[in-house]
């Protein structure tokens, strides 16, 4: 067989995987990245990765973390790769363990497992509180030896801009440009992994990396490439509100023992650690007593909303509860969960192993993403695929934790010999394809770039992205409602008009990152409207899509897949039925003991 | 009502490898709980300096925003750290922001790193794994040594230890206290030891641990706290073991 290459586009927990996947085929890679990959967002996840290893007697088992995953999806989940991902865990967990991983050990030398939200098991594999930094490494250094033996090529500090499509509507390789130079090139190849990550960028204050902008999936999207449930974002309860950013205090922590409260009294003003039990308010623990506060994160969010903006108890009056663990042993604090708390300590100036930690809700992650079949991560142009959280088959309504680390690898690990197949059964390869193709790409993006190095006008690239991060933020996240999201579509039009009177103060080509950012913003801004459009629509509450005026699900309208593809600046949609063939569908609710 | 409080920035900037540094100031307005990179955000969104000329928003390099990524290393108020763990309102005014000077430049706030995950690969960074097929789990490993490991483990690769080093420069290659950390994380893990000979072969090599005259800098200009002086005695004593006992050693 001859060796093929595979374009990967992103060198996070997903994108590395499959390139490892591929270079093991013996076939070569050429990876893709905004940052050199070792510091991709992956390196935030904190908590842990799921896997049903059942090390602690509790008879958890695959079925079992299968059900917890397609329930706390709210039901919206093709079930099969579900099921498949649930299965392969453990054995994703033995071969993370075998490139290193500094996972958390019991005293016999197994790996230890925490409990996480949506469960009521020890399911939870861990290293500190550092994980997703732990599992990127071990990757990145399994990539680095493929790249020491000639198997895979990095193009660090490269962007993705477009895929470079044939007159069949074949991907044939891709478009990008040198973050340094300046200069755009296309690269060809027979097969495209699209493994980019999550959106945050676009609701701006997020617990994302600043390299979440989502501009690749929009530019996909846009060339013709499906996007999936668009509407269902997932916004984490307890973050550190922040100026730059809302900085995540994992769920582990509450997996661990901390417990989220309020004061009883509205405006309680006392020092916290002076308020006693009898007088604090454990919302979570009272409401969900079976689960507490591990609770789901779209259950755990609705309930701070509530207790902040309905019955008026958020602390001093704002928006904030305490996420409290002082109750808790310090030398098990520092062990198990030292690098969240430390991000507290640097960021607010308190130890939280002293004072209650203060947080509030941000958005955390998108379920929905590029649209791929049931099969093999491929999407509907032939040639590209994608992994990781740029895609949307594993999720559903809503994510649970430590499930989104577990679907990267397994969407790696499915998508590149995916690719690798594909590339080797297609009759005309890239090398056959005419010049004119790959130059008609090329000056495509190219007259992008000059149209906005020789714009006029008053507009700044960063002031719009404020604008739209705070329209996100206040109509789509936690509570819908119609008229507020046909608003929000209404006020993103209005910037998209404003985008092209940008004028930026840097029209060189050398390092100039606010050109490229604003190439990304007027992406960003097409997926912003993609994801209020396609919440409007969707007529009822499903996981983490809430609209109080559609309080229930509703299965029989709604138990649908929406499907967008992109028409000349507008959407259309159609709505796909849901393969819930291995679990019926049953309602959804955490209250019972 | 009071006037709204500002904070002065300097940043040093270069527009491009061959071209001379300039210091421009910029007035910007004061929020609670700012970092540096909100300051470098302001700046973007309005880039006049304080004299009120107009200039280009600041190149520089930014992720995860936690002080987890290694990105957006910088030297500020002479102190080599991570902008995004640098707190406006713990920081002398005004806050004097430039690149670091042991990486080629790149432009503004922005240098490249690339030798240290070049140096990764020379010296075998990795554990060799025969494949990821479904061959069974790793190793057992005492919670003990699972917890020194993790201390190494959490290098951000911000190069902050080389930027403080006075033996990293343009006549010396020391590699730099994080690459002999890693060595020191690699032979330690059972798998990984099978490739100890040649890292240790390769680290008293050129630019090796040899270099290093203990000069202590890198450990507190560490963000992550990694031992970085033991690490290099434990090298050092593994390099002189190896050395003269070779392969029997290990
Ligand atoms: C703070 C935080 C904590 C989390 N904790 C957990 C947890 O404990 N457990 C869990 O399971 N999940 C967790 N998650 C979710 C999880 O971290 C992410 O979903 C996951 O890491 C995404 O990985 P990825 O490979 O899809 O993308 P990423 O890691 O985001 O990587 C994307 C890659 O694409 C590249 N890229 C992007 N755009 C372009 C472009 N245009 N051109 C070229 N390259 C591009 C980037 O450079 C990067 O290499 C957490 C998330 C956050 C925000
Ligand atoms: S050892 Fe510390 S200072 Fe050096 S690169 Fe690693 S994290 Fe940065
Ligand atoms: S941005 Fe990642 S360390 Fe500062």
């Amino acid at each position: 067989m001859s060796s093929t290459k595979v374009i990967l586009i992103g060198g996070g927990l997903a994108g590395l995987m499959a390139a490892i996947r591929v270079a093991e085929l013996g076939h070569s890679v050429d990876l893709f990245s905004v940052v050199p990959v070792r510091r991709s967002h992956s390196v935030c996840a904190q908590g842990g990765i799921n896997a049903a290893k059942n090390l602690k007697g509790e008879g958890d088992s695959t079925w079992q973390h299968f059900d917890d995953t397609v329930y706390g999806g709210d039901f919206l989940q093709n079930q099969p790769l579900v099921k498949g991902m649930c299965e392969a865990a453990p054995g994703i967990i033995d071969l993370l363990d075998r490139m290193g991983v500094t996972f958390n050990r019991t005293p016999e030398g197994l790996l230890d497992f925490r409990r996480f939200g949506g469960t009521l098991y020890h399911r939870t594999a861990f290293a500190g509180a550092t994980t997703g930094q732990q599992l990127l490494y071990a990757l990145d250094e399994q990539v680095r030896r493929f790249e020491s033996e000639g198997k895979v090529r990095k193009l660090e500090s490269w962007m993705f801009l477009s895929a470079v499509l044939d007159d069949a509507g074949v991907c044939r390789g891709v478009s990008a440009v040198s973050l340094r130079s300046g200069e755009v090139r296309t690269f060809p190849s027979d097969a495209v992994i699209v493994a980019t990550g999550g959106i945050g960028a676009i609701f701006r204050q997020s617990t994302n990396s600043v390299a979440c902008t989502g501009s690749a999936q929009s530019a996909l999207f846009q060339q013709g490439v499906h996007y999936a449930n668009p509407e269902m974002i997932q916004v984490h309860p307890t973050a550190i509100p922040g100026e730059d950013k809302c900085r995540l205090i994992s769920e582990s922590v509450r997996g661990e023992g901390g417990r989220v409260w309020v004061p009883k009294a509205a405006g309680d003003g006392r020092d916290p650690r002076t308020i006693p039990d009898a007088e604090r308010f454990y919302f979570l623990e009272e409401w969900y007593p079976k689960y507490g506060n591990l609770v789901p994160r779209d259950v755990a969010t609705r309930a701070i909303h509530k207790v902040v903006y309905e019955l008026g108890l958020g602390i001093d009056g704002k928006n904030m509860v305490y996420l409290d663990v002082t109750h808790l042993p310090r030398e098990m604090l520092t062990r198990k969960l030292g690098g969240v708390l430390e991000i507290y300590e640097k960021f607010v100036g308190l130890d939280p192993r002293d004072h209650p930690m203060k947080v509030f809700p941000a958005q955390h992650y998108t379920m929905g993403g590029i649209w791929v079949n049931n099969e093999n991560q491929a999407t509907n142009v032939p040639g590209i695929f994608a992994a990781g959280e740029c895609e949307y088959q594993y999720h559903g309504a809503n994510r649970l934790g430590a499930n989104s680390l577990l679907s990267c690898l397994y969407g790696g690990m499915l998508a590149g010999p995916a690719a690798v197949k594909y590339a080797q059964s297609i009759a005309k390869s890239a090398e056959s394809v005419s010049s004119a193709v790959y130059e008609r790409e090329q000056k495509r993006q190219e007259e992008i770039y000059d149209r906005l190095r020789s714009q006029q006008g008053e507009e700044n690239p960063i002031s719009l992205w404020k604008e739209m991060g705070e329209t996100m933020t206040q109509h789509a996240t936690v509570i819908r409602y119609n008229k507020d999201l046909q608003a929000a579509d209404a006020k993103l039009a209005e910037l998209q008009d404003r985008y092209h009177r940008i004028n930026l103060a840097d029209t060189g080509r050398w390092g100039n990152q606010s050109l490229h950012f604003t190439r990304e913003l007027g992406n960003m801004l097409v997926l912003a409207r993609l994801i209020v459009q396609a919440a409007a629509l969707r007529d009822e509450s499903r996981g983490a899509h809430y609209k109080p005026d559609f309080p229930d699900r509703d299965d029989e309208h709604w138990l649908r897949t929406t499907r967008a593809e992109y028409d000349n600046g507008s959407f259309k949609f159609q709505f796909d039925p849901v393969d819930t063939s291995l679990i019926p569908p049953r309602k959804r609710s955490y209250t019972s003991s | 009502m009071a006037e709204a409080k500002t904070i002065l920035v300097r940043v040093k900037r270069q527009a491009g490898p061959q071209d001379t540094p300039q210091w421009e100031e910029f007035s910007i307005r004061w929020r609670p709980n700012m970092n540096v990179i909100a300051c470098l955000i302001d700046i973007a969104e309005n880039p006049v300096t304080s004299d009120g000329r107009k200039t280009t928003p600041v190149s520089y390099e930014a992720n995860c925003l936690e002080e987890v990524c290694g990105a957006c290393a910088m030297v500020i108020n002479g102190h080599s750290r991570q902008a995004c763990s640098a707190l406006v309102d713990h920081l002398e005014q005004p806050i004097r922001l430039e690149p670091m000077s042991k990486f080629p430049l790149v432009r503004d706030l922005v240098v490249d790193r690339q030798r240290m995950f070049n140096d990764a690969k020379r010296m075998r960074c990795w554990v060799p794994i025969d494949g990821t097929y479904a061959i069974g789990p790793g190793p057992r490993i005492a919670p003990e040594r699972q917890e020194v490991a993790y201390a190494l483990s959490r290098c951000i690769f911000c190069g902050n230890c080389l930027e403080v080093c006075p033996k990293v420069n343009e006549h010396g290659d020391f590699v730099g206290a994080a690459i002999v950390n890693q060595v020191r994380l690699f032979n330690m893990h059972p798998t990984g030891a099978m490739h100890a000979h040649e890292r240790l072969r390769a680290v008293r090599g050129p630019g090796g641990i040899q270099e290093c005259d203990n000069a202590q800098n890198c450990v507190k200009a560490c963000p992550k706290g990694i031992p970085l002086t033991e690490s290099n005695n434990d090298v050092n004593r593994q390099a002189l073991l190896d050395s003269i006992l070779g392969w029997m050693f290990h």
